[in-house]
């Protein structure tokens, strides 16, 4: 196996292991994640009818904001001793290092989403257990961490990381969230497939653009 | 003899400000170097430069006979650094702190369960040796499987020495490495990094501190305001040092 595929997995392996150790990131996206769709049900069932026009909203605005606690959390552990420095210090490309926090950032957020999604189906909407909803929110959450990773890796090194990170990766995650909005519209909604594929070309394009940069542009981040 | 770092005219501005000017130096194999200097005089960020954790402004610099700016990738495999901040992850245990930068320098990717035996590779050459060895010899091995986070400022010293070593590099970099260490543990660290410095490595050491740490140094320079002012080869010692410094 290349080194730097070793190198990647070590990366995700020890974020992994870190996880296991702490409970630290995934505890809370979930316990936020769950909290958030309840309380979306207690405030709207006595409004709302039918939730399958509100739940792609709702199922998009808990999974990036309990996506959003993951992603300040996963760079701000390279921070404590300076662990980031150690992992510059390898010999390997910057762009590892992003890809491997990336990566980590894509798994945690897909236990998220694996949890979210069933209880999104009890509450809400039975249609978002689908092929093709998993497959709109494979795609949103790998776009999403892409983004996320590249700009809270700019947040970290920023006394305001935590308010920094949601100021400038909200806004220019707009685009992915509105493809996977309407994607996920189209495919609970039974829309022809013609209505909403290209929404999910949006996805795709997004990830390309974003896990390019951060893979191009990591390097400029953490060598200031 | 060919310099194993050969630094040339570097030169860091932060924003317009000018922090390292014009800083050459070259350092061969079996030299201990101090730099020594009043705090912001420049040292971390030289040394950040020698490590390629950052890049210079101006100026050229090679390590092993790798353009380190060009290649950094492969420069770094020469190159162990200590600092004043452990680069150990607390949640891990100082065995799997080892292993995991052992696979980010590609010398420990298949865990524990390999033996010498089962492998016929030699000691130095098994992950399991290496992570072994560095432990043993930075007194740690009977803490392997404890978490980091339970160890006391001079054992995590010790165990970034060993993360430092792990890959047998010829070019050790220590920054401001007694920070916070109580007389006993900066003693033992002395001591532990003579005898590293020994095992035909270069060593460059950077400090503010003019009583700990200078026994075996060959060589003391003075950085003040960014710039190389004065060097040392003989007579070291901390009178001599405050002198030079004044």
């Amino acid at each position: 196996m290349p080194l730097f595929l070793r190198q990647i997995i070590a990366l995700i392996r020890k974020d992994i292991l870190t996880e296991l150790r702490t409970r630290e990131s995934i505890t809370a996206m979930v316990v936020f994640a769950v909290m958030a769709i309840v309380m979306f049900n207690f405030a709207l069932r006595p409004i709302v009818d039918n939730f399958r026009p509100l739940a792609p909203g709702i199922l998009w605005v808990t999974l990036v904001f309990a996506g959003t606690l993951g992603l300040s959390r996963s760079m701000s552990t390279e921070q404590i001793n300076q662990c980031m420095d150690g992992l510059l210090l390898a010999p390997a490309d910057r762009s590892v290092i992003f890809i491997g926090k990336a990566a980590t950032n894509v798994i945690f957020t897909l236990v998220v989403a694996a949890i979210v999604l069933p209880v999104m189906a009890i509450l809400f909407d039975e249609t978002l257990l689908n092929i093709g909803v998993i497959g709109v929110v494979g795609l949103g959450v790998v776009g999403y961490a892409g983004a996320g990773t590249l700009i809270a890796t700019m947040a970290a090194s920023t006394r305001a990381r935590e308010v920094f990170l949601p100021i400038l990766l909200f806004p220019l995650a707009l685009p992915l969230l509105v493809a996977a909005v309407l994607a996920t519209t189209g495919i609970i909604g039974n829309w022809p497939v013609g209505d909403y594929i290209s929404w999910v070309g949006v996805e795709i394009a997004f990830i390309v653009i974003f896990w390019t940069a951060g893979t191009l542009l990591f390097e400029y981040l953490v060598e200031g | 003899m060919t310099a194993l770092l050969k630094a040339t005219n570097l030169g860091k501005l932060y924003g317009m400000r000018p922090v390292l000017k014009g800083v050459s130096l070259a350092v061969e194999r079996g030299e201990f170097v101090a730099i020594l200097g009043a705090n912001g005089a420049g040292k971390t960020t030289l040394l950040r430069i020698l490590a390629t954790l950052a890049r210079p402004s101006v100026g050229e610099l090679t390590i092993g006979g790798i353009d380190a700016l060009k290649h950094a990738d492969r420069a770094r495999t020469h190159i162990g650094l200590v600092s004043h901040q452990s680069l150990i992850y607390p949640d891990l245990t100082a065995r799997e702190n080892l292993a995991f930068y052992g696979r980010m320098y590609g010398i420990a990717d298949f865990g524990f369960s390999i033996s010498d035996s089962s492998t016929g590779q030699s000691a130095i050459q098994n992950p399991k040796s290496k992570i072994e060895n560095a432990l043993r010899r930075v007194n740690l091995w009977n803490r392997k499987d404890d978490f980091a986070r339970t160890f006391s400022r001079g054992m995590i010293q010790r165990l970034t020495i060993a993360r430092a070593i792990l890959h047998d590099p010829p070019l050790l970099l220590l920054d401001e490495p007694f920070t916070g260490l109580d007389q006993s543990s900066a003693a033992n660290l002395s001591a532990l990094l003579r005898e590293t410095a020994l095992a035909n490595r270069a060593v460059i050491m950077t400090t503010h501190e003019l009583t700990r740490g200078l026994q075996g140094v060959t060589r003391a320079l003075v950085i003040k305001a960014g710039r190389i002012e004065n060097e040392l080869t003989d007579g070291i010692t901390p009178d001599a040092l405050t002198a030079l410094m004044a």
